[in-house]
């Protein structure tokens, strides 16, 4: 195929194709090549690490029961904890979850068992889209929307979590999607030959086989849902008190919590922004983690 | 009534229509298609009712200042009006930091995720190769604000600000990186996002890379080559327009980011060439002013919105046009 | 230990309630025979520049006062309060800028009876740098003004040295931080200089966000503020004073209205806030601030409307913010933090109209808990009539 020469690599430390050509300068530079790209390599980890690193060495020192149960106090008293923060990010996301996964989950088996057809192909094309669309935005569509415009909601938990699940939507779409577009054919014919209409066949047949997968993709879903900050700023809007009401007061949520606590100039109110910061961390590396092993067992099996 | 199996899902309901007569869910059928159709139709809604509704909200600001005079002004003062706009609203300071720390972020990330990408396909230990990748997508999981707060306090003051230092001093004298070094600025939020949308070019890449089919690259290495010479002269070229998706979709992330970039930038509504000096981005100056705008700059605000999504949505959409030609339809739909 | 101290502050407040209080609604926590416990449950929205004041109070309030009660205030800035208040959405509202005569026509308009305005405290913005050395630098508004506008650039500047004979001034680069972040605190600061030095005005003007010259860095918040100073040698910051009580950071002495460099502490702030003439409506700026007054100062006002609340939101409201005026652990806590109580006279003055919240709704009227529109419409004709009679031109 196209076997330009003249065009550098993107990545080649030097103009290298320029040199004369010889076998010790040619495996030379492959080898330097090697070692950059190790090094490139090491360099796009070391973030991660240091990531964690700070987060747990600032942050463990706070976290402790309390941090769960208790609410927070004003930013420059010690102890007390984000247990407004969990309460609300564990409303929302519940809400969120049950708005976004079956939604999404029958987004993908329309387009998946019923395109491709125009109306299918259009919803692949603007799923993917919806991918792309920056959090603050949903969080004024949703501000504009319901919490002032048609709805005049106000802040509360169900705009909040509206928010979240505009925000994994379409992740749980495009995963789901390709989980179904996995399972085999042959599935499908022989329940049908079975006898199983097409909606059965879809339900008991194709949908669990596709589970271990779709689990994947909704915990992956999840953890992008919990970490969320900007979208909840317009429409759940935070408080420092356990709210249990559906919509109507200001709800709080862990990151919004830490983010105003780490906004704060008191010490204490700091380090405890720092605690929430590992939690949420570990949470989220948790439905990570468990989301790729999910999904890569599933894979291993078949 | 088994027949060989055609791919097409519907071949088969077709053919059980002749077959199955029981009148008992007749219906089941239909409904049942119906409903994931209309699932599938809210996506669509959705979409439809964020350009409407934020457009609509942001009208009268964009009526004001014209849509051009809106984008290219650079003077924002916000007016404290509850029913008309009363203020100036120009969204140019934030437009150039959005697209300067964006073009930031793509300049670094771009060159070290296909680095990463062909050391991850072509040179990783096979045992270590997926691992390793697992490791650099987790960075994907990293909640923005964490990025943010440690951007802010750990970051900025013992890597990147003596990094600045010494950049002010080698390259003062260019415009770019003129001095004063103040820590926050357009630089370092380009840098942390340089580190978030790394996972999701890095992914793409690799895939792209992937399926680059392996007889060209077997003959390169019949033919004496080092595998530094296959992938420099026959995978990346075949990869290359994979790349510029990948490029992309990083640059519709890095566009949009909102909370990290706000710890960072150093919130001004001023704007200057030097890197080192402080701005707003688009996302940014909304999260930062909203919580206390008047009515009538929550209405700026959302033209902002607006302008964001529209900018957004055509380099997304561009991305996804490019991937979808490629046939490359299976990128990671999670990152 | 806590506990302790409110018992004693709430006896030193009793004659001033006895006074003031008809809903009975005691501040102690118990061994008080008129001890009444109250449920209600109150929102509340507004300035962000008292919040750090605020949000102890309700702590030590709903923690050691009336554990029963539960208030949510969201510091979601002076413009949203005044606008939340007006749709009724809470149940107070909060704000750095008074209402003005038509603000308070359009919210009595919509809810059907008289909105309530009184100021709760004082605090002040203060100057502070990385630098230890530059602790007690005397800075004037125009020197403020000039290096806000980058005209001003080193600390030794002609200037500065004028105002500080005997200071050994370093030729340091100054690096002038603000908000970023829409806020009251930098609404105070850019008011005063707005105020003080007419070419600031013309220039920059004032406002909760600001058009600010390039060459500064901008802070997230007071923390973002903080860093930014620290970050940097030759940081110069403004902040809540609430801040400055908490850091070891060095900090300006600022020159008044009387030509008197002085130090910020919660002193200087008491002595601003009786500068103030409060006129009986209640709308008033402090500006000009002489005599042993810290001159870059801020006043909070409360909102409330004297209808549309049910009997136990309406007595937490009025027993809260009482609590919060007179109590004293209260003011304990408002100096702890750099803020500055009112005066007696003003308490009282403010007490007597706190007291009229809810007082031209029936006893054992109104339902909707969270004060809710039809709720004041439903009262609205007894409500109207009597708040034009009784105060319609103040």
């Amino acid at each position: 195929m196209s076997v330009t020469t003249d065009r550098p690599a993107p990545s080649a430390p030097a103009p290298l194709s320029q040199l004369p050509p010889g076998s010790g300068l040619r495996r030379f530079k492959n080898r330097t090549a090697t070692v950059v790209l190790t090094g490139a390599m090491v360099l796009a980890m070391i973030p991660l690490f240091l990531i964690i690193f700070e987060v747990v060495n600032r942050g463990i020192g706070v976290v402790n029961l309390e941090f769960f149960t208790e609410t927070e106090p004003p930013p420059r008293r010690d102890g007390g904890g984000y247990v407004a923060g969990f309460v609300g990010t564990l409303y929302i996301m519940a809400l969120a979850i049950l708005m976004s996964i079956p939604f999404g989950i029958a987004t993908a088996v329309y387009v998946v068992e019923y395109g491709p057809n125009r109306l299918a192909s259009s919803i692949r094309f603007f799923t993917d889209v919806m991918t792309g669309i920056p959090s603050i935005f949903v969080g004024l569509f949703v501000y504009g929307l319901l919490v002032i415009g048609w709805g005049g909601l106000g802040f509360g938990t169900f705009v909040g979590a509206v928010a979240i699940g505009v925000m994994m939507l379409p992740i749980v779409t495009r995963s789901a999607e390709e989980m179904l577009r996995l399972v085999p054919d042959e599935m499908r014919n022989a329940s049908y030959g079975l006898g199983a209409r097409k909606w059965q066949t879809i339900m008991r047949t194709v949908l669990p086989a596709a589970a271990p997968g779709l689990t994947t993709g909704s915990m992956l879903a999840i953890a992008r849902g919990i970490g969320e900050t900007a979208p909840l700023m317009l429409t759940a809007f935070g408080s420092g008190l356990i709210v249990t009401s559906f919509q109507g007061e200001p709800q709080g949520s862990v990151p919004l919590q830490l983010y105003r606590g780490a906004a704060q100039p008191f010490e204490a109110g700091i380090d405890r922004a720092w605690g929430a910061a590992l939690c949420l961390f570990a949470l989220v590396l948790l439905f990570t983690i468990a989301a790729r092993w999910i999904g890569s067992r599933a894979s291993i099996q078949k | 009534m088994p027949t060989e199996a055609p791919e097409a899902p519907q071949a088969p309901e077709e053919r059980r229509r002749g077959t199955l007569t029981s009148g008992r869910g007749r219906l089941a059928d239909p409904i049942f298609k119906w409903i994931v159709a209309g699932c599938g139709t809210l996506v669509l809604i959705i979409l439809a009712l964020m350009v409407i509704r934020t457009t609509s909200e942001a009208w009268p600001v964009f009526a004001k200042e014209g849509f051009f005079g809106f984008l290219l002004g650079d003077e924002w003062t916000s007016g404290g009006s509850r029913t008309e706009i009363t203020g100036t609203y120009g969204a140019w300071p934030f437009i150039y930091g959005t697209l300067v720390t964006a073009a930031i972020a793509i300049v670094i990330a771009l060159p070290l995720s296909i680095m990463v990408a062909v050391y991850l396909t072509h040179m990783a230990p096979p045992r270590l190769a997926k691992p390793l990748s697992y490791t650099v997508e987790l960075l994907a999981a990293v909640p923005s604000v964490i990025f943010g707060l440690w951007g802010l306090h750990w970051f900025l003051p013992n890597v990147m600000r003596p990094f600045f230092d010494w950049l002010e001093g080698v390259l003062g004298w260019f415009f770019l990186f003129e001095g004063p070094v103040l820590g926050v600025g357009y630089l370092p939020a380009g840098i942390v996002l340089a580190i978030m949308i790394l996972p999701i070019m890095t992914a793409i890449v690799r895939e792209v890379i992937a399926v680059q089919p392996l007889d060209q690259q077997m003959a390169a290495y019949a033919m004496g080559s080092t595998r530094w010479e296959v992938i420099t002269k026959v995978v990346l070229p075949a990869s290359f327009s994979g790349i510029v998706a990948a490029a992309m979709l990083g640059l519709g992330r890095a566009l949009g980011e909102t909370i990290a970039v706000l710890m960072l930038i150093g919130g001004s509504q001023a704007w200057g060439a030097s890197l080192f000096g402080t701005g707003s981005s688009m996302a940014s100056h909304i999260a930062a002013t909203f919580g206390e705008a008047t009515p009538e700059t929550r209405t700026a605000l959302m033209a902002i919105g607006v302008a964001l999504f529209l900018v957004t949505m055509i380099v997304n959409i561009l991305a996804r046009v490019i991937v979808w030609r490629l046939g490359q339809t299976k990128g990671d739909a999670a990152v | 230990m806590r506990n302790g101290r409110s018992k004693l502050a709430a006896l030193a407040a009793i004659p001033l309630l006895a006074a003031a209080c008809s809903n009975g609604g005691d501040e102690t926590d118990d061994a008080n025979t008129s001890a009444e416990t109250l449920t209600g449950s109150l929102t509340g929205a507004g300035a962000s520049f008292p919040d750090p004041l605020f949000q102890d109070w309700i702590y030590t309030y709903t923690n050691d006062v009336q554990p029963e009660t539960s208030i949510n205030y969201q510091s979601v800035g002076s413009g949203a309060g005044i606008e939340q208040f007006m749709e009724e959405t809470v149940d107070f509202g909060s704000s750095e800028e008074f209402l003005d005569d038509d603000a308070l026509q359009e919210a009595s308009d919509s809810r059907g009876c008289e909105a309530l305005q009184f100021p709760v405290t004082f605090g002040s913005v203060v100057i502070a740098m990385n630098n230890p050395e530059l602790d007690g630098l005397v800075l004037d508004p125009e020197v403020l003004a000039g290096i806000y506008s980058r005209e001003i650039t080193t600390f030794d500047d002609p200037a500065i040295a004028e105002l500080n004979p005997d200071m050994d001034l370093p030729s340091d680069e100054i690096v002038p931080v603000h908000r970023s972040d829409s806020s009251g605190t930098t609404a105070v600061f850019t008011h005063y200089l707005a105020h003080e030095v007419e070419s600031w005005d013309e220039e920059f003007g004032e406002g909760k966000e600001l058009d600010w010259p390039s060459g500064l860095v901008g802070g997230q918040q007071n923390d973002g503020v903080a860093q930014g100073i620290t970050q940097n040698p030759g940081g110069l910051g403004y902040v809540n004073q609430s801040f400055a009580q908490e850091s070891d950071m060095a900090l300006a002495h600022v020159v008044n209205a009387d030509g008197e460099p002085i130090e910020p502490t919660t002193e200087s702030t008491v002595a601003a806030s009786e500068e103030a003439e409060v006129p009986d409506n209640f709308q008033f700026h402090i500006d000009d601030i002489g005599g042993e007054g810290y001159p870059i100062a801020g006043t909070n006002w409360i909102f409330t409307y004297t209808c549309g609340y049910d009997q136990e939101t309406a007595d937490a409201l009025v027993d809260f913010w009482t609590w919060a005026l007179t109590d004293e652990s209260a003011q304990e806590i408002s100096g702890e933090l750099g803020y500055a109580p009112l005066g007696d006279e003003l308490t009282e003055r403010v007490v007597a109209e706190l007291e009229r919240t809810n007082s031209e709704n029936g006893a054992g009227e109104g339902g909707d808990s969270e004060g809710g529109a039809e709720d004041g419409a439903g009262s609205e004709d007894e409500g109207s009539e009597d708040a034009d009679a009784e105060n319609g031109d103040q």
